[in-house]
């Protein structure tokens, strides 16, 4: 078992595309990989320093609104105050069908799929006012240029995240004897410590839930936390201030204990990135994310050996996933989430770039966002930090799967209204791995409409 | 609008598959005992806070732990609602206290499941459905399919599993439904659905997937099933859309429960959903607003949707993963904890009760000095639960349904 040209695009990349030649061999998909970004470039999502001057625009019209109650200027910045809730709703959609555009015309589908993967390995989303519709500019910040790098750097960029910072609740985390927690108004207000970043940093982000980490290390780690925060205008900020004084001491290691800096943070976060706990939690979930459910424990072992004596690089690993030959089994894998699915899909049917307007946002919210919501996948808004699920099940039930049908049998018109011959469709979207019922579905369905949609909702297209 | 009625019978038919063997038409053979009774079980996700749901205001230590909630006044309609002299209901909740009075709600305090420490939402879920003793031995499948798995009288309309959310609470061997009251299958033609059928069959997970997608499709209200076939692109793609923006409209919760209600008034006994929102981390004065109404609407939903009859033999039992640090954080809300609250309903209910052996709140008497002590597993009720509702044997409860329970004295739950 090693490269295949159809399962190097089902599987690692973004799906079979009738008109874009997926690449000849790992080293081809490599140099891509490491290549320049094109989709990016191409189709654009604002980067979250860019969001950041809807942050500060959104903030000055709440003071403005504070300031002046009942008068007309207080109107005037409740007027704007809309006006900026509603286009950050529509970029909300814009960037979800960016998205989309990327899957269906890259020529690097793998990269795709590893932003994907490691956006949900490190989920946030904002929970108050615009923050909420950050997340697209977060990942295109903090976790896509970061790929290819080290852990360690993709952690750092991702706690220096404002959409992170108040999804864990670590933005108003303070210690309580740091100068600002000593103050009488920090006191009544009962402002203190909070766990919550410290502890997913440790169960989701790094050593994995089975790792050797006790409730002590939690606190200390929360303590060391404290500083990390925003400024009203949406801006990363270190606030010594809010720093607990003294040492930490977290699994072992004692940090700080001088002036608080940031440093201290990055020493801790350095330091769990090359925990051996971390190498053998993130070589299991890139293994299942890309291989199986239960994938082979010789491919996890492949992994979590090239992460560490790479020094924690996810490029490294990622070349040590694609070489083994556990990755290239040609049964097919896991199912697709939605997400996989509906940009598989459009790149099959070769959906041009116009076939929505990309800031026509009510056209975007019912032809992909309510239907990614049907198919279990409320698009940027996973339940916890703990991300998609990755079990099959979990996707494949009759409420979901139907969504999907539904989504097969309808969609694909409205995108593509000369739809493709299903005898031909099948072949384009398939390749090598049509079987014979579906061949048989294409041949048979009434209309165009259904064959493509037969096709679509059929096993072989809903797995990698 | 024609809605092609394809009864199970003619569309399994019609697919070449042998009725005999067809899951959906095994008998209804549990008409009469302890079958006739109902159980709805609801996991709030997240880790509901059990002392500010239900305030021990009667301790002592409750004030200093709690400032502003301590100090309510009680008894108006959107203050705290006295219970028994030392507990206090949540104001969100005062809707529910004629149930109270009536008997028909009751609570266990100081509960957990046998998860310590770690506090993580996910393993803590795992462990709640799984009714496993400990992390290191979750169970691949929930307590409630091994329960019907116990029952040789189910079949695959006795239990539901209802919404979009996957719970393993319901996962495993026997056969579970699986259906969310605003799903269908949109769009796919009689001659479709035959030819889709045949397509999944090499694959086990898509195939049963689709069959009860397509019984279910065509059975609920509201959703319109197969046979549109008349219906063009846009107006399928339309429907699904509005049917699922009316489900997320503040009213899916209410669907869900009246989806449920009106499979339990039929020949299902046994549902089970999720409520999420729960983790109050910040400003839990208005965060924990939210889910505890949803959590009220849906008991009154229940209740009126089942009629008196139905409601009189049902128990509701609504659990969560963990409780919350007894000490408000810095912004207001709280930390994972350990002890924390059921809350029970029902007709069948003998409530208006506390269940608990309240463990105190003085910092020496929490665990680990940060949280409320458990003091019973929430295994024991949900345990004797089943045992007065289905008449389960002690032994089974105690090794196959809960393996490593001791049920323990009798809570006597049941009227």
């Amino acid at each position: 078992m090693s490269f295949d040209r159809t399962l190097a695009e089902i599987r690692f990349g973004t799906g079979l595309s009738p008109r874009l030649r997926g690449p000849r061999n790992i080293d081809d998909m490599l140099r891509r990989l490491r290549g320049e970004d094109k989709a990016a470039k191409r189709y654009k999502i604002e980067p979250y320093e860019d969001f950041a001057e809807r942050l500060a625009r959104m903030s000055e019209q709440l003071r403005l609104r504070r300031e002046n109650r009942g008068k007309p200027e207080g109107k005037e910045a409740e007027k704007q105050i809309a006006v900026e809730k509603r286009r950050a709703r529509k970029a909300q959609h814009r960037w979800l069908w960016q998205t989309l555009r990327r899957r269906a015309h890259t020529q690097d589908g793998l990269r795709e799929r590893l932003s994907f993967f490691w956006a949900d390995h490190f989920t946030a989303r904002g929970k108050v006012n615009i923050m909420k519709r950050a997340s697209a500019p977060y990942v295109e910040s903090a976790i896509r240029p970061h790929v290819n790098g080290n852990f360690a750097d993709m952690l750092k960029a991702v706690l220096a995240q404002p959409v992170m910072l108040q999804y864990l609740d670590q933005k108003y985390s303070m210690g309580p004897d740091s100068r600002v927690g000593l103050l009488p108004a920090s006191r009544k207000k009962g402002r203190g410590l909070n766990e919550n970043l410290a502890r997913e940093l440790l169960e989701l982000h790094t050593l994995g839930v089975d790792g050797n980490y006790s409730q002590t290390d939690v606190f200390e780690l929360a303590e060391l936390l404290t500083g990390l925060t925003y400024t009203p205008q949406g801006s990363f900020q270190f606030r010594g201030d809010y720093a607990q004084p003294g040492a930490e001491h977290v699994l072992g290691v004692d940090y700080g204990g001088g002036d608080a800096t940031l440093a201290d943070v990055h020493a801790v976060l350095e330091r769990l990135a090359l925990h051996p706990d971390t190498a053998r939690h993130l070589a299991t979930k890139l293994a299942v994310h890309f291989v199986s459910d239960a994938p082979d424990p010789m491919l996890i072992a492949h992994l979590e050996a090239r992460y560490n004596s790479s020094g924690g690089n996810l490029g490294a690993m990622t070349e040590a996933l694609l070489e083994h030959p556990a990755a290239w089994s040609p049964e097919p894998g896991n199912v697709k989430q939605p997400i996989d699915f509906v940009g598989s899909a459009l790149r099959a049917l070769n959906v041009s770039n116009e076939a929505i307007n990309v800031n026509d946002w009510k056209r975007i919210r019912e032809l992909v966002a309510v239907p990614l919501r049907l198919m279990g996948q409320t698009w940027e808004e996973p339940v916890g930090p703990d991300g998609w699920p990755e079990d099959d099940s979990a996707w494949i039930t009759p409420q979901r799967f139907a969504a999907r049908v539904g989504w097969a049998m309808s969609a694909p018109t409205i995108f593509s209204p000369s739809l493709p011959d299903p005898r031909e469709f099948v072949v384009g979207a398939l390749g090598t791995r049509a079987s014979d019922e579906v061949l048989f579905a294409a041949r048979a369905a009434e209309d165009r409409a259904t064959g493509v949609g037969l096709v679509l909702a059929s096993p072989a297209f809903q797995r990698m | 609008m024609a809605k092609l009625t394809l009864s199970r019978r003619s569309f399994l038919h019609g697919l070449g598959c042998s009725v005999a063997a067809s899951p959906f038409l095994t008998p209804v053979t549990f008409a009469s005992g302890n079958w006739d009774n109902r159980l709805v079980v609801i996991i709030l996700r997240g880790g509901m806070d059990g002392l500010d749901v239900v305030r021990p205001y009667g301790d002592s230590g409750f004030s200093s732990l709690r400032g502003r909630a301590a100090q309510a006044e009680m008894g108006g309609k959107d203050s705290p609602q006295d219970l028994d002299g030392f507990f206090a209901l949540h104001p969100a909740l005062s809707g529910l206290m004629p149930l109270w009075q009536a008997g028909e709600l009751g609570f266990a305090h100081a509960v957990s499941t046998p998860y310590r420490d770690k506090r993580s939402h996910f393993d803590g879920q795992d462990l709640l459905e799984a009714g496993s003793a400990a992390v290191s031995g979750i169970a691949r499948d929930g307590w409630l399919n091994r329960l019907l798995q116990s029952y040789a009288g189910t079949t695959s309309e006795t239990a539901y599993a209802v919404g979009r959310g996957d719970m393993l609470l319901m996962k495993g061997a026997a056969e579970v439904a699986n259906w969310s009251p605003d799903a269908g299958l949109y769009g796919l033609s009689e001659q479709g659905a035959r030819l889709a059928e045949h397509v999944m069959q090499s694959d086990p997970l898509f195939a049963e997937a689709f069959a009860e997608a397509t019984v279910l499709s065509d059975e609920t209200d509201g959703a319109e099933g197969i046979g549109m076939s008349g219906e063009s692109a846009d107006e399928a793609m339309g429907m699904m859309s509005t049917n699922a923006a009316k489900a997320g409209k503040g009213g899916g919760h209410k669907q869900i429960a009246q989806f449920a209600a009106g499979k339990l008034r039929q020949d299902s006994r046994i549902a089970a959903f999720s409520l999420n929102g729960w983790d109050t981390h910040a400003k839990q004065d208005r965060a924990l607003l939210r889910p505890l109404n949803r959590l009220g609407d849906v008991v009154s939903t229940l209740k009126n949707e089942l009629g008196t009859e139905v409601w009189g033999k049902t128990a509701v039992v609504a659990m969560t993963e963990f409780g919350r640090t007894a000490k408000l954080n810095g912004n207001g809300g709280s930390d994972h904890g350990t002890g924390g609250l059921m809350v029970m309903s029902g007709g069948a209910l003998r409530g208006k009760r506390v269940w608990t052996d309240w463990p105190g709140l003085d910092e020496a008497s929490l665990y680990q000095r940060r949280d409320l002590m458990p003091t019973r597993d929430v295994r024991a009720y949900s345990g004797w639960l089943m045992r007065e509702l289905f008449g389960f044997d002690k032994r089974l409860l105690e090794t196959t349904i809960f393996p490593g329970l001791e049920l323990g004295n009798d809570p006597g739950l049941l009227a």
